[in-house]
């Protein structure tokens, strides 16, 4: 069974992931992606009624912090990797609400 | 012929928690501070951060869904929901979608046609978002995460509001809920309590739901009982044209009192949530539940019986006595300490609120102590001084909690002990007004008002008036 | 003396008979012969004679008690090492400067490490071969045309070349394990939640671990002591009782019985890598240990549900990537959302993409049950699987790779093929087992192949001491740079 997406699914799939592909990467993100279903599609064989999705491996429960302040002011450190900042806080380009 | 509708309204309050600390990381979450003050690699996204859950947010969170009277998942999860936002640092909010903390409560609210029951859906915990702050000069935005990673429990109700009234009133009980068990301010104009009203149409007696529509941006009980009126007109008029109304988020502007559809292509709203893998999940085990539930405080519908039967209160005064728990601590503690609980009501009620009232002020932010207005009252008692100094005094207090016996000493606002002192007085006002004495002799019995003030002011106000009338009196008919 | 191992030249330190500056020297002066070729690094630390001499001076008043103290290393540069450049070899990262350093680099550094520089990679360790490194390829020492591995490339090629004596690496489906069995190397991934992953630059958070490559088990496992620890501020970190994995270091296998899964034999698998394990199996069983070859199952399922749940997850763990924060940014952009576009397609390379597109997908609305859910719950029977082989075996014998080292630039013409080349090793990271390679043979073009031992979770010491007891049995291991001048 083919896996078949469209145009508006790859584009759809990109707003997404936030990215800008050319017609090109589109095409090819497309049939990459396409071939990888076909393969991933393997999972279908196996029967898992009943089974429950397993997201964490280990039966470990209630990992906790206290309410307690440990942090002090890194402001500096934070924003030294900022691409562009003002008083002391990020500059990004005007949000729309 | 008109059809007639009605509106069926769901709210999703966001409640930000009260912990010292955020939910995910060691960062303070006071109010204020200078931007990116309150950061760690954690709440500001850095690669190779991960989330540890704050075991406080999680008690807050139990309370508030024991008190909605909702069940406990006592097996919970975080899930992250995936979208892109400049005060969101990873790019996804840890939020709960699956296995919400608690599920399918409710809670009664007062309203004019009496009381009604509003369901809770559900209750879960999540993070809260770095502020935006748009920069007019610069055409740019500015992000600030000391408020990124705040806790927050998000109230989902059932859609069982049908006005703008029983949304106030829910909200009301949200909020006085909230503060009673000292889980959040709840301060809808600064930001601890957020309102999102959800709210369709249908004809009155169709038992399907309309189309609904979100809306953001109430920030004030007035605004959002504009809002849904606005909105309920909106979609009715829609309807009535034929059109459908389109399922979207919009953004209310209180100013132009109006709302638009806040729809962007550049967010596809799916949201991918799925179980995060850096968080464990929780089980919350009945002796853990119990012991909150042993906990939990007094909340406002036991307290107000409560006081009705054990100080005799009015169901009135009980009512606006405990409509803030800090009046309500007031209150207690006070009465207790003076054992004069219908005197300490009264000045609750009356200057205490007068006074808030004058300056602004919330309840939350009384600095009065409950043992100097305890001693204020015992003074009044014992007739040290009397009900207008004492008014007097109690300003100062309120302004500075001072303490009334330094502060009457102080400035010798005790009433006049010595008895002559009194008669004198009056001898002497008898003396310089002889004809009201006359007026009063010849059956113009009001005039001892005249005479009682002026007695009152040669003592400089420290007698009491009703002593002073008695001594007046007896010396007119003499 | 960079022939010798990790231990032997910290043991040399200790005793005085070398200083941590002649160690540190030794390596570079390697470094500079084998980097022009290999390209292993992608950046090297300018501070590290001031480290040298403080380490040092350290070890001269007795502070530091690891055998490890003044041994030089490489870090992966996915794992964050403050003040030290980390790129993940992605343009989106070129110039960023952690502000702390991850607990591993701490427990190291707490141990008196000498970080020699930190290596190349796959780009965000979303690869096999090292190829997607935007800073180039990192050649394998035992044949320059032929790619190292990866995504740990870089670090088991600085170990088989000599210029770091032991490295860190990171293991999502095979990431240490896959390059240390191309570069003749021995690598291990623990058990998930031993090593904290504060620090490390995530990719697939339910699958990474940080672990050793080093040229032999025990340096292994002396290494893996130190990185080991608990750490309160990893949710996922696991409290365990017993982390002396040196303790595990002995050569006695009898009575051990171990599974070797047909599956991993069948074809798809280079002739001279089954004729190894085969050979291996058959060495361990003279040896007294207890040798079957039994079905595993769900072999087949391991890559379609690794795929989705790491591209899931890496399409999450990448999203912070917008260039806001830190990172690349791009230049001319429109709006918001346009600065988001731009600079993550120019950040991220192709690979990247690719995963971030296909993990968006399977969480899409309308795919989530059918792929992230359906791989969830493959996820649950293939830790079965192992938890009822692991009943009946102490260790689970098999192959690394399905073959030595392709040559470079062959992988990437088919992502596809290039994926199941985790075939043997993914699955160990689904079920979060502990799994070491070490170097059994070569083929005929004198190209390493690994073996692979796997043991249930919190086995290290067994699987340590199959490892070690077949090492000892293989006998002295040559790398490239020890036969001659040049690597």
């Amino acid at each position: 069974m083919s896996n078949k997406l469209d145009k508006e699914m790859i584009e759809y799939v990109s707003i997404l992931a936030k990215l800008d592909l050319t017609e090109i990467e589109q095409i090819q993100a497309g049939a990459d992606i396409e071939q990888m279903l076909d393969y991933i599609d393997k999972m279908k064989e196996l029967d898992t009624a009943g089974i429950e999705p397993m997201p964490h491996i280990f039966p470990v429960r209630n990992v906790f912090r206290e309410d307690e302040v440990v942090n002090a002011d890194a402001s500096e450190a934070m924003l030294r990797n900022a691409p562009n900042q003002s008083d002391g806080q990020y500059q990004v380009p005007k949000t729309v609400e | 012929m008109t059809k007639q509708y009605e509106s069926v309204i769901g709210l999703e309050v966001h409640v930000e928690l009260a912990t010292r600390t955020k939910i995910f990381c060691g960062c303070s979450t006071e109010f204020g501070g200078a931007p990116n003050t309150h950061t760690c690699p954690v709440c500001t996204g850095m690669p190779g951060s991960l989330p540890v859950l704050n075991k406080k947010v999680v008690e807050y969170a139990l309370k508030a869904g024991l008190a909605l009277n909702c069940g406990i998942n006592q097996y919970s999860r975080f899930d992250r929901k995936n979208y892109f936002y400049p005060d969101n640092p990873q790019n996804y909010q840890i939020s709960q979608l699956y296995l919400p903390i608690c599920h399918d409560g409710w809670i009664e609210i007062e309203t004019a046609a009496g009381q009604k029951t509003v369901g809770i859906h559900e209750i879960h915990m999540e993070e809260d978002a770095g502020k935006l702050i748009h920069d007019e000069w610069q055409d740019c935005s500015l992000v600030d995460y000391n408020r990124s990673g705040v806790p927050l429990i998000e109230i989902v109700s059932e859609p069982d509001m049908r006005s703008a009234e029983e949304v106030t009133a829910y909200l009301d009980k949200l909020r006085l809920t909230m503060q009673y068990l000292g889980v959040s301010d709840c301060k809808l104009q600064e930001g601890s309590m957020r309102a999102d009203v959800n709210l369709s149409v249908r004809e009155a007696g169709i038992k399907t739901l309309g189309t609904r529509t979100e809306m953001k941006n109430l920030n004030s009980f007035k605004a959002i009982a504009r809002a849904i009126e606005a909105e309920k007109a909106r979609q009715i008029e829609l309807l009535e044209g034929g059109k459908p109304v389109i399922q979207e988020t919009r953004r209310w502007d209180d100013n132009k009192e109006y709302s638009y559809a806040m729809r962007s292509k550049e967010d596809a709203k799916d949201y991918r949530y799925f179980p995060d893998p850096d968080l464990v999940p929780l089980e919350i085990g009945d002796p853990w539940i119990e012991r909150v539930k042993s906990e939990q405080p007094e909340l406002r519908t036991e307290k107000m019986r409560r006081y009705q039967q054990v100080y005799q209160l009015s169901e009135y005064d009980a009512s606006i006595i405990t409509g803030s728990k800090k009046l309500a601590d007031l209150f207690e503690v006070t009465a207790d300490i003076c054992k004069m609980p219908k005197k300490a009501a009264n000045w609750i009620i009356g200057e205490t609120l007068k006074c808030l009232k004058e300056h602004n002020m919330e309840p939350e932010e009384l600095i009065l102590s409950p043992q100097h207005l305890a001693r204020l009252i015992q003074i009044v008692d014992k007739g040290k001084v009397n009900q207008n100094i004492a008014k007097d005094v109690f300003r100062s207090m309120f302004k500075a909690d001072i303490d009334p016996d330094d502060y009457i000493k102080e400035h010798g606002l005790g009433m006049v002990e010595d008895p002559e002192l009194l008669t004198n007085a009056v001898a002497e006002v008898m003396g310089e007004y002889e004809k009201a004495v006359a007026q009063y002799r010849e059956g113009k019995t009001k005039v001892i008002g005249f005479l009682i003030g002026q007695v009152m002011k040669k003592m400089q106000g420290k007698a009491d008036p009703g002593q002073v009338g008695e001594v007046l009196k007896s010396a007119l008919e003499n | 003396m960079i022939e010798q191992t990790a231990l032997q030249i910290g043991q040399k330190i200790k005793q005085k008979e070398i200083t941590v500056m002649e160690a540190v020297e030794a390596s570079l002066m390697q470094l500079r012969k084998s980097e022009p070729k290999l390209h292993a690094y992608v950046t090297e630390n300018d501070k590290i004679a001031e480290r040298a001499l403080k380490i040092q001076e350290g070890i001269t008043m007795g502070r530091y008690d690891s055998p490890l103290a003044g041994v030089p290393v490489a870090v992966k540069d996915n794992i964050c090492t403050k003040d030290l450049r980390t790129t993940c070899s992605s343009r989106m990262l070129a110039d960023f400067m952690p502000v702390y350093d991850a607990q591993a680099v701490e427990n190291l550094k707490r141990a008196g490490a000498v970080i020699i520089g930190k290596t190349n990679m796959d780009e965000f360790a979303m690869g096999s071969t090292t190829e997607t490194s935007s800073y180039g390829v990192t050649k394998n020492p035992w044949d320059e045309t032929r790619v190292p591995g990866g995504s740990s490339g870089g670090s088991a090629a600085a170990v088989a070349a000599g210029s770091a004596a032991y490295a860190l690496g990171s293991d999502t489906g095979g990431s240490i394990r896959q390059p240390s069995s191309f570069c003749g190397v021995v690598g291990i991934k623990p058990t998930y939640g031993t090593v904290s992953r504060y620090g490390l630059i995530a990719y697939g958070s339910s699958l990474d671990q940080i672990g050793p490559i080093a040229k032999d088990v025990a340096d292994c496992a002396a290494v893996l002591e130190v990185i080991a620890s608990y750490d309160q501020k990893d949710s996922t970190s696991v409290k365990r009782d017993d982390m002396r994995f040196t303790d595990g270091l002995s050569e006695d296998v009898r009575g051990m019985k171990i599974g070797v899964p047909i599956e991993y034999l069948e074809e798809g698998l280079q002739e001279e890598v089954r004729e190894s394990v085969v050979k291996a199996a058959s060495m361990l069983e003279q040896a007294g240990a207890v040798v079957e070859y039994f079905e595993l199952e769900m072999t087949e399922y391991v890559i379609p549900a690794y795929y989705v749940i790491a591209s899931a997850e890496a399409s999450s763990n990448l999203a912070r990537f917008d260039g806001v924060k830190y990172g690349y940014r791009a230049g001319n952009y429109e709006g918001l959302h346009g600065m988001y576009k731009k600079s993550r397609s120019e950040g991220f390379g192709a690979e990247v993409k690719r995963r971030i597109m296909l993990g968006s997908f399977v969480l899409s609305t309308g795919y989530y049950d059918a792929y992230y859910l359906k791989a969830l719950k493959t996820k649950k029977l293939i830790k079965k699987s192992f938890n009822d082989a692991f009943e009946h075996y102490d260790l689970i014998l098999g192959p690394t790779a399905p073959s030595t080292a392709p040559r470079l630039g062959e992988s990437l013409e088919c992502p596809l093929q290039m994926y199941l080349g985790d075939i043997y090793t993914a699955a160990t990271n689904l079920a979060g087992l502990p799994a070491i390679s070490v170097p059994c043979g070569v083929d005929k073009y004198n190209l390493p192949i690994g073996v692979q031992f796997t043991g249930d979770c919190f086995q290290e010491k067994k699987i340590i001491r199959g490892a070690y007891a077949f090492e000892k049995m293989r006998g002295a291991w040559e790398l490239p740079f020890m036969k001659k001048e040049v690597c």
